[in-house]
């Protein structure tokens, strides 16, 4: 059985298609890239699969279940950590703080329990703590853990949101551009962390990207999309000499 | 030991009110300005949940102080006091230590379920649209207690004292300066709780980035009950403490301009500061005193403290900080385990 099985995923805006008959088929411990011109409804695949939007046809299943009806936070309790194109950490709360409240899907205590500071809180606290403090060690984020967010520098707040929904422990990790806006020596760091989650964590990634250089030193499969349609899909070689993806960011040349 | 030092000397300073009061060194005047303070600490403190915190706008926590006054009113008063409508008191006087504090309880209870009014649509809605809710909500309350003549409609109700006497007859001390003392340090404990567990500070999270928070596993829906119940159950508390101080309520004295002054106490104090919302009632309530000499020009001046401190500092007294944050070694004077 795979990962995330995804069939005629179809989702509308009043007139617009966003994304139109998509389907994908992603097993346990990949690595694929999804990209496409700007607008070609990436993004919005990642919204759906997430639970931000409901499909208008088709289903998701993540292990075999529908995701249909699901809240985003439900979904997310079922392995589904991702990154947001613009960085959406909550910048009034220290590193550490970001990293423990992505955990509240299993805290594992009441309302109650954190009132009366049971032996039960202590422990869970203690456990949420312990899973934030090895996550910013071996992410090298440990210098930061007592800071804000929006007084680090951007390449240092990307590592931060990674961190943040790997504290998730997702079976399926979704990266919306993460290389956005970094420059070259960051590009390289966040490669060779990509590469290091893949290597250490039993975890899916699936990430939108534009910098080929992130797509084809990482990725073994690629899948691309224009206005909603998916146009190709398969090993970057294949995708480098597609004539139809070439077309797709190039443009015809017959006017 | 040297932990425990910040809630041995908070008792110590209760244990120290009381017993100036009892020894009447403290007159009657300065003991209901201080019972005051510790009702207005509830009120600010409770509100920031929402309001600091969450970063929501109520400006209805009148309404839900009026829910918990009206409700533990009816039951102490139904309990240990002769009303013409409701009859002899059921129980005898010396049951009024199990029984006041259970109807204040009963009071809290029914404010926290008045707070669903507001909670509900605050899953769908936010900023400024929920804040007319919580402003209609207070107007239903308050409309809602005017139109029932089993409490006195717009006259109000009383008995109340009845309560206090009953415990004072059995045993001779200011009582409701204790409850209003321990209500106080009750609420600002479990608020405090609350928010520095990694349950409760989903509630920033929802404030600083909602989209972020309800993607990365907060349930948001389940933190805004949480958040505006407990906020209008504490409220509700505040509210049957400040009933059985003054032994009389009436609808008025919970509308909009008592939901205004509270929400000045939390900007006053600073948004996420429970230490800078206690600061802020105790101060206010002392300034209010004192300026009582200047009669109406008081409503001048202090709408114009706020003009200035909004102007110049526009995070309240203490901004999001607490005050040992600013004094870190105060931490080793207390422990929150």
């Amino acid at each position: 059985m795979s990962l995330l099985e995804i069939n005629g995923l179809t989702r509308r805006f009043g007139g617009l298609i966003a994304v139109n008959d998509f389907n994908i088929e992603i097993g346990e411990h990949e690595l694929v890239a999804l990209i496409g011109p700007n607008g070609a409804g990436k993004t919005t695949v990642f919204n759906l699969i997430s639970g931000f939007y409901q499909p208008s046809e088709g289903s998701i299943r993540l292990n075999g279940k529908d995701t249909k009806g699901l809240r985003p936070h439900q979904v997310t309790a079922l392995g589904v950590a991702r990154t947001f194109q613009g960085i959406r950490l909550w910048s009034e709360m220290t590193v550490l703080d970001n990293i423990r409240i992505a955990q509240h899907y299993r805290l594992g205590y009441s309302l109650l329990d954190s009132f009366l500071r049971t032996k039960n809180y202590m422990l869970r606290e203690k456990a949420i703590d312990d899973i934030a403090w090895k996550l910013l060690e071996a992410m090298d984020l440990k210098d930061c853990a007592n800071e804000l967010p929006r007084n680090l520098p951007y390449g240092v707040q990307r590592r931060v949101e990674i961190a943040r929904a790997m504290s998730v422990k997702p079976s399926l990790l979704l990266l919306d551009e993460p290389a956005a806006g970094l420059n070259s020596a960051d590009v390289e760091g966040l490669i060779k962390l990509v590469r290091w989650i893949y290597d250490t964590f039993p975890v899916t990634i699936w990430m939108i990207e534009h910098q080929m250089t992130v797509v084809m030193s990482l990725c073994s499969r690629i899948k691309v999309v224009d206005f909603g349609t998916t146009i190709a899909d398969g090993t970057p070689e294949e995708i480098q000499s597609n004539p139809t993806v070439i077309k797709a960011y190039l443009g015809d040349d017959t006017i | 030991m040297q932990k425990h030092t910040f809630t041995i000397g908070l008792f110590a300073l209760i244990a120290l009110i009381v017993a100036l009061s009892q020894l009447n060194i403290l007159d009657q005047y300065y003991t209901s300005v201080i019972m005051f303070m510790g009702v207005n600490v509830m009120l600010a403190s409770s509100l920031n949940l929402v309001n600091g915190y969450m970063g929501e706008f109520s400006c209805g926590h009148g309404g839900f102080m009026c829910v918990g006054a009206y409700v533990s009113s009816l039951c102490t008063v139904l309990m240990f006091s002769k009303n013409q409508i409701l009859g002899a008191p059921l129980l005898p006087p010396q049951l009024a230590f199990i029984g006041f504090p259970i109807a204040l309880m009963v009071g809290a209870g029914a404010a926290a379920v008045a707070g669903l009014v507001v909670a509900i649509p605050s899953f769908k809605t936010r900023g400024d649209y929920l804040a007319i809710i919580t402003l209609a909500a207070n107007y239903i309350i308050i409309s809602a207690i005017n139109n029932m003549e089993i409490v006195g409609g717009p006259r109000g109700f009383m008995g109340m004292s009845a309560t206090d006497r009953a415990m004072s007859g059995v045993i001779d001390l200011p009582w409701m300066l204790i409850f209003v003392l321990l209500g106080s340090v009750f609420t600002v404990w479990l608020l405090r709780r609350f928010v520095t567990s990694t349950l409760g500070k989903g509630v920033p999270a929802i404030c600083q980035d909602e989209i972020a928070a309800e993607i990365m596993s907060v349930d948001t829906n389940r933190m805004k009950l949480i958040a505006f119940m407990l906020s209008s159950g504490l409220a509700g508390l505040a509210g049957g403490l400040y009933a059985h101080v003054l032994g009389y309520v009436n609808p008025q004295s919970f509308d909009i301009m008592r939901s205004t002054e509270v929400m000045v106490m939390v900007y006053l104090g600073g948004m996420g500061s429970l230490s800078g919302a206690a600061i802020a009632a105790v101060s206010y309530t002392v300034l209010m005193e004192a300026l009582r000499f200047l009669d109406v020009w008081k409503w001048v001046v202090i709408p114009l403290l706020l003009i200035l401190l909004m102007q110049f500092r526009p995070e309240g007294i203490m901004g999001n900080k607490e005050l040992s944050d600013l004094f870190p070694k105060l931490r080793k004077y207390y422990s929150f385990k």
